[in-house]
């Protein structure tokens, strides 16, 4: 009886040892995700800040790198960015709609939404062929804007009809038939009920999948090719470039002052992003006050 | 069932009302109907489109090159003398860059969900998710610069005779990118685990760590296994990083510190340079690309398959 309980508390106190040792793992490999983001922020702040002035943010590219600037890249960004969210916003918000108003339970249904999780999963690149052949070739567009805010857009679509989806989801029942027993029919309970509830949702949803926009590189490259453009765009149908495909293309040269300029410009880009998140993040908790109140 | 209620809600209304509020607006109502359905349906032709395009070209270039030689080739040079149009190079760079990053992301990940859903308190969580976050939404092209310029100047430390663009770097990279996407989805799957088989394990007086492999995982396994997949895909999928760091030497090798090229890379390269369209070359990309497509295509439905299926409910 002596001999068993010892036994016991010696395999006890492995067990319990063994479990130290995994909580302290566990604890490490959080710490290299962490660890890593910091490493890179710190690379990219140490090798950019030198570079970053204001002649940087409104000059033209150029090869001398103490001359170069990222102007055309920022500007063909915003325009990209307004262009992109023109088209897929009233179309991702439609889709959701339709999908979580109207849509019969059907085999169409269910193939429209296996269809949008899959695109979601579809490369980049590949989007960029669809891009280049159907836009920039059948549809004659040119390496246009035009050409690459509708590829974007296909790309983000999903994310903004999954973001649209939710937020339409959660308004609830008790709000469509309030309206319902008013008289009102299914658009105008929609139209006048269920969006205004849902567009701090929809606002927040759209914002994440902008960022994802104006961060991909790889269809934009596909689409509007490596150009030097010494002009900032003025219509839909110029041509352009943008910050991943400026950075891209500094990154890409042998040179360590061209590495700088690449870093500057990731420091630009990344305050974009950062302040899109900061807005978007400070919408859903307004939202969330407000529906608690 | 709330649903079925509020459908019944057009068409319980008596006939006055609604012939009074005019023939309008029922036209709007139809109308919006058909324009939200068309919303709905241009998913669907954006999958119809990538299909299309990618298969007529790929198809002319099917034409000249057969599909077995392209399939099971193992030389790829579609723009040197002579022209050999194998596409397992590109494949095997691919997937060398794949594997080193799932060896980072796999054990990383799932650790990093364990400790989230079996050990944080959640003040700590609330932290570590959002930094986790930041991770997942950074650029590739951030990703590219951060291998070239300081993961492979740092293992050239390492392995003194490495060439600056290599598997290695670009894989270890690209394993920091997808941890966040395995660790979020793994985590979900562990907090649909409930509280009460957990709390059984304790009973019986299991320790933590017990209860989180032998009770946690098991239970979530199938959410692991489709983050697993899924960020696998993601990988294989991910252009500008490679393109950056991981080079453009197209090579049957399994040796991560030589310089390679992945099928995405291949794409960027080839659509940047002078090409004329319409030619052998040029529709190789999208010969590489229906690939590309048909490869995340199986695993992404594998993934969601799995979910499905195998899911444990409770």
């Amino acid at each position: 009886m002596q001999q068993a309980t010892t036994l016991f508390h010696r395999r006890l106190r492995l067990r319990k040892g063994v479990g130290d040792v995994f909580h302290i793992l566990f604890l490490l490999a959080v710490f290299v995700g962490i660890a890593g983001l910091l490493t890179l922020l710190v690379q990219v702040l140490v090798q950019g800040l030198p570079w970053l002035n204001w002649h940087f943010l409104t000059s033209y590219p150029s090869r001398h790198p103490e001359q170069a600037g990222l102007l055309s890249a920022l500007v063909g960004t915003v325009w990209l960015m307004v262009l992109t969210a023109a088209f897929t916003v009233p179309v991702g918000v439609g889709a959701a709609i339709y999908l979580e108003e109207y849509a019969p339970k059907n085999w169409l249904t269910r193939l429209i939404e296996v269809n949008i999780s899959n695109l979601a999963g579809v490369p980049s690149i590949v989007y960029g062929l669809l891009g280049l052949t159907i836009f920039v070739g059948w549809m004659a567009l040119g390496r246009s804007l035009l050409a690459g805010a509708l590829t974007l857009g296909l790309l983000v679509l999903p994310i903004v009809i999954m973001a649209s989806r939710e937020a339409i989801r959660a308004v609830p029942w008790t709000y469509r038939e309030a309206a319902y027993a008013l008289g009102a029919d299914k658009w105008q309970v929609t139209k006048g009920v269920v969006l205004p509830a849902a567009i701090p949702g929809v606002l927040t949803g759209t914002i994440l999948a902008m960022s994802r926009a104006i961060g991909e590189a790889a269809p934009v490259l596909a689409i509007s090719a490596l150009v030097y453009l010494t002009f900032v765009p003025t219509s839909p149908l110029d041509r352009f470039t943008v910050l991943p495909i400026q950075i891209f293309n500094w990154v890409t040269r042998p040179q360590d002052e061209f590495r700088g300029l690449a870093a500057a410009g990731i420091i630009v880009l990344l305050v974009i992003l950062l302040s899109m998140n900061a807005i978007a993040i400070y919408l859903r908790n307004r939202y969330q006050i407000r529906s608690e109140g | 069932m709330k649903r079925h209620l509020a459908e019944a809600g057009d068409a319980a209304l008596p006939p006055g009302p609604r012939a009074m509020r005019g023939g309008w607006q029922h036209l709007e109502s139809k109308l919006v109907h058909w324009l939200l359905f068309g919303c709905a349906l241009l998913s669907i032709a954006t999958t119809l489109g990538i299909v299309v395009s990618l298969l007529s070209q790929a198809l002319g270039f099917f034409r000249e090159v057969s599909i077995w030689e392209f399939l099971t080739g193992t030389r790829w040079a579609p723009i040197l003398v002579p022209q050999s149009f194998g596409v397992l190079p590109l494949v095997a760079g691919t997937l060398l860059v794949t594997v080193i990053a799932a060896a980072v992301a796999m054990p990383v990940g799932i650790a990093t969900a364990i400790f989230l859903s079996e050990y944080a308190p959640d003040r700590v969580r609330r932290i570590i998710k959002p930094s986790l976050e930041i991770l997942a939404g950074i650029p590739t092209v951030v990703y590219g610069y951060f291998a070239l310029t300081l993961i492979s100047p740092l293992l050239q430390k390492v392995f003194p005779d490495m060439l600056i663009f290599n598997a290695l770097s670009a894989g270890l990279v690209m394993g920091l990118m997808i941890i966040p996407m395995v660790s979020s989805i793994s985590e979900d799957a562990m907090l649909a685990v409930p509280r009460s088989l957990r709390e059984g394990a304790y009973a019986l007086g299991a320790t933590r760590l017990e209860v989180a492999l032998r009770v946690t995982v098991p239970a979530a396994l199938s959410g692991i296994i489709a983050a697993f997949i899924l960020a696998l895909s993601r990988a294989i999928g991910e252009t500008m990083l490679v393109t950056i760091a991981a080079g453009a030497t197209p090579k049957m090798t399994f040796n991560p510190l030589e310089s390679i090229q992945t099928m995405t890379a291949f794409i960027v390269q080839l659509s940047l340079g002078e090409t004329p369209h319409g030619s052998l070359e040029y529709n190789t990309i999208f010969a590489v690309g229906l690939l590309l497509f048909l490869m995340t295509l199986v695993m992404n439905l594998l993934g969601h398959w799995v979910v499905r299926r195998w899911q444990e409910r409770y």
